[in-house]
């Protein structure tokens, strides 16, 4: 290695070149196995979305491919109103019924109902709260703050479906005089328990996301800090909060014990929320436990599924690309 | 507007966040004191050791335990090494702009959108009605072996479920693993795989039993997916094969509520239920929070 | 160990330029240059380092003992053992003393415990650190002192018994006193071990070595004997940089 001639241009002899040893070898083959193993196991999380929809839908796919599934439940029967004798309603969902009835309107509707409660009522609880604790609270309250969000996020949603039926439908039922305990209104106020962490935990990341120049350039304008909180800070994070709250929306939707469990479930369409509500998510587990494998109301319950599927995907889309755009422009990242 | 009227609806407004902040702190305190106080004389222990009798009017709830620890312990040792080496693969294998590596990400996000109640029909449609009957025909049972809800596929289907919380939270402990360690084990020689085993994992540790925890106290707490897969109202035997049906705290508390003949009579039992399911999630959860905030307090005073 | 017309590239940025030199046996070589002049990135490239950083690539050649280091004979694991490097800032593993200096043997397959207790001490003896250290090999290292560290991150090098020695700034983050010392010991080393030192530092540059290049924007301007650079350059941008008229 000792060479005269340091400086010289170009090469001056032949590299010399043996084999790669033996020992190499092994180790690179073995890294790449090891490599190979690992970007297999990562496939698994594509592999889990795929295998969800396949199999979700082929056990749906009976309602369009076989005749007599097809006449029952047809779309037209799903979604239209149906030719029913005078005074009784035009929208059922009654498959076990002698003359099965599947229409999905009253189930639309009861989800509808259930959410929009939730909505709103997590909704400013979950933004506002967020606010004071990335805007207004002192360091030591928003630190005690996260935890405990995080704890009420961690109550299993059966814990809380069992609290809204046990405790929250008697106050319910007084407060606001309706005639029956379990109802839209107490399945919406369970089901906000379990967004409100959601929403909260997003918009926080959102609102923080927000660089501190804004605000210092804010207060010097001598806006005081609500103006700052107000005009600058929440419209800055704007997309992001508005991701919490589709977010939040697709867990309210898809959510199904709390429902399940405080809603009274009855098919009915009635926009009051005093009334009885069946969700989409409620109905696939009320009656999949006496279901025939196979029967049409099988299908028509892993078509429910379906439709669930797609509606949280599109709106979980939504949510990440909002999220991402906040955060790039935030950032100013290029990524 | 006025400086001192600006200042007022300003402290006003504030002080209403601050409200909200606050009704979600107390309706959390709510549910707990309200589920404390009416479980606390039932949680015995004979109530934790004993199994339900008289038509669940009395005796404990020993088998929904067992059951809801070894439905867990089955899901831990099946979503931990899929969820780890996948978030292994994200932050440390894949190429950077890796077309691969965002379809997974984005996969991943989404996997954690799904609803509870879809992984219950996935569960039933794939591993019992597809993997369970193809098995029965490969091993020539002739009467239903693994075609039926047991707990090996309730675990299953809940490992799909909890597989974005392992991802996430291993990621962020990879994260937090200095680069600098990485580049030292390289440099001396070591080659990926063991910069990953014996530097990048030990450093990540504590993130990845965070994750664990998590995983676990969402899947003890899930009652969708186990649904139609496996989980059993009463049951007094415990789970025994792969393909038994379990009882489960979840489960338990969601037949009691809703079904139970006499509400009043079954309500201490029911109370002492959830009591002991919520002291389960959150005794996990606290213990998730407590390593991640003390990683997270020594990541920042690394840098 | 020696480059040739090596030529680095960051997508389509070049950082170095048709770089020619040759880092001489068990002398210790400088790379001296303003920021940004590619010095780093050049000392980076001899152990493969830059491997890392997504988007290089090179042209030119690298060459160890007559063989390319690029070629497909040469494995980069077995590379970076026989070219150990040193980095600016201290990186220690959060494991005991013994382990750091451990883990390139351990690496490497050693399993024997007497033979791995063996070269730890030679290996912390030969950086300087042993009479420090000897009495609490089993304490965490990030509980040494700064320069200590710097010192156990060179014995960790040196276990693994390399040829050539790569510094990046090693004392940069470091006081004067444990500057002291690692400039001494990089005085030892050189009767061992081929040397290459990335410096901001010139009176560091003319103590410890005996050779000097100069890098600036990217191209190596100019390589000497110290003396001859810091007394007599060839370049007038040699002259400029090391009489302190920019950098």
């Amino acid at each position: 290695m000792d060479r005269q001639a340091t400086m010289e241009q170009g090469l001056t002899q032949t590299a010399f070149a043996p084999a790669l040893s033996p020992a190499a070898r092994r180790r690179q083959l073995r890294e790449k196995a090891i490599a190979g193993i690992i970007t297999l196991m990562a496939f698994t999380g594509i592999a889990a979305l795929i295998l969800i929809i396949v199999f979700v839908a082929k056990e749906a796919l009976a309602l369009f491919t076989d005749p007599a599934a097809r006449h029952e439940a047809s779309l037209s029967k799903m979604f239209l109103a149906q030719d029913v004798p005078a005074g009784r309603p035009a929208f059922r969902w009654q498959p076990v019924s002698k003359i099965p009835k599947v229409s999905m309107i009253p189930l639309f509707v009861g989800t509808l109902k259930t959410t929009v409660v939730s909505m709103m009522v997590a909704v400013p609880l979950g933004v506002f709260g967020a606010l004071f604790a990335a805007e207004f609270a002192p360091r030591r309250l928003r630190e005690l703050l996260k935890p405990v969000i995080e704890l009420l996020a961690g109550i299993p949603s059966v814990v809380l479906g069992f609290f809204a039926l046990m405790v929250m439908s008697t106050v319910v039922k007084d407060v606001f005089h309706f005639d029956r305990p379990l109802n839209a209104m107490v399945a919406g106020l369970g089901l906000a328990l379990a967004i409100v962490p959601v929403i909260f935990t997003v918009s926080e990341d959102a609102l923080t996301a927000v660089p501190r120049s804004y605000r210092e350039a804010s207060l010097a304008l001598g806006a005081t800090p609500w103006e700052t909180a107000w005009k600058v800070v929440l419209p800055a994070a704007a997309p992001g909060i508005l991701a919490a709250c589709v977010l939040g929306f697709g867990r309210a939707i898809g959510e199904t014990m709390i429902v399940l469990m405080a809603s009274g479930n009855a098919d009915v369409i009635s926009w009051s929320l005093g009334d009885s509500a069946r969700s989409l998510s409620a109905t696939i587990a009320a009656e999949m436990g006496e279901v025939v494998v196979g029967s049409p109301h099988y299908s028509l319950l892993f078509f429910i599924g379906v439709q669930l599927f797609i509606f949280t995907f599109v709106l979980n889309l939504l949510a990440s690309t909002w999220t991402k755009r906040v955060m790039r422009r935030l950032t100013g990242g290029a990524a | 507007m006025k400086h001192a009227t600006r200042r007022t609806v300003g402290l006003a407004l504030t002080a209403f966040t601050g409200l909200c902040a606050f009704v979600i702190v107390a309706v959390l305190a709510l549910i707990l004191a309200d589920i404390l106080e009416g479980g606390a004389a039932g949680v015995t222990w004979t109530f934790l050791t004993q199994p339900p009798s008289d038509g669940m009017m009395g005796g404990g709830i020993f088998p929904a335990i067992f059951g809801t620890a070894a439905l867990t312990l089955l899901m831990t040792v099946a979503v931990m090494p899929v969820g780890v080496l996948t978030a292994v693969y994200l932050h440390e294998y894949a190429p950077p702009d890796s077309l691969f590596a965002r379809w997974v990400r984005v996969a991943v996000v989404n996997l954690a959108g799904v609803p509870s109640i879809v992984f219950g029909l996935f569960g039933l449609g794939f591993f019992i009605l597809f993997v369970g009957r193809g098995m029965d025909r490969v091993f020539g049972h002739e009467e239903m072996y693994w075609a039926q809800p047991g707990i090996l596929w309730a675990s299953l289907t809940l490992a799909v479920l909890t597989l974005p919380v392992v991802i996430v939270s291993t990621e962020e402990a990879l994260r937090a693993v200095p680069l600098d360690h990485r580049t030292a084990s390289l440099a001396l020689g070591a080659t990926q795989s063991q910069t990953l085993a014996r530097v990048v994992l030990p450093g990540a540790l504590p993130g990845i039993l965070t994750g664990a925890v998590l995983a676990i106290s969402r899947g003890a707490g899930e009652v969708a997916p186990i649904l139609f897969t496996g989980a059993a109202y009463f049951l007094p035997e415990l789970p025994t094969h792969l393909n038994s049906q379990f009882m489960h705290l979840g489960y338990h508390t969601y037949v009691m509520a809703t079904q139970s003949p006499d509400v009043e009579a079954t309500r201490p039992l029911l109370y002492a239920t959830v009591l002991v399911l919520l002291l389960l999630t959150f005794a996990l959860n606290l213990v998730a929070v407590i390593i991640r905030t003390r990683t997270r307090r020594k990541a920042a005073g690394a840098h | 160990m020696e480059a040739r017309e090596l030529t680095l590239r960051y997508g389509t940025k070049a950082a170095i330029q048709k770089v020619s030199l040759a880092i001489l046996d068990r002398r210790v070589t400088a790379l001296i240059g303003p920021s940004g002049c590619g010095k780093s990135t050049f000392l980076r490239s001899l152990n493969r380092m830059n491997d890392l950083i997504p988007g290089t690539n090179h042209t030119g050649t690298i060459l160890l003992d007559d063989t390319d280091i690029h070629d497909r004979s040469v494995d980069v694991v077995d590379l970076r053992r026989r070219v150990g490097m040193v980095f600016q800032k201290s990186n220690p593993f959060p494991k005991s003393i013994f382990e750091n200096v451990a883990y390139g043997l351990r690496v490497g397959g050693m399993k024997d415990k007497a033979a791995l207790a063996q070269r730890v001490e030679k290996s912390l003896r030969g950086a300087a650190l042993w009479d420090e250290v000897k009495d609490r090999l089993h304490d965490s290292a990030l509980g040494l002192s700064g320069g200590q560290q710097q010192r156990l991150c060179i014995a960790r090098a040196l276990a693994v018994e390399p040829q050539v020695l790569l510094m990046d700034e090693p004392a940069s983050a470091l006081d004067p006193i444990a500057t002291a010392k690692i400039e001494e010991l990089i005085h030892e080393l050189k009767s061992t071990y081929t040397i290459a030192i990335v410096t901001h530092n010139m009176q560091q540059a003319a103590r410890v070595s005996d050779r000097t290049a100069f890098f600036y924007m990217g191209e190596l301007v100019e390589c000497g004997p110290t003396e001859q650079i810091f007394t007599n350059p060839r370049e007038k941008r040699t002259e400029d940089y090391v009489t302190g008229k920019f950098g």
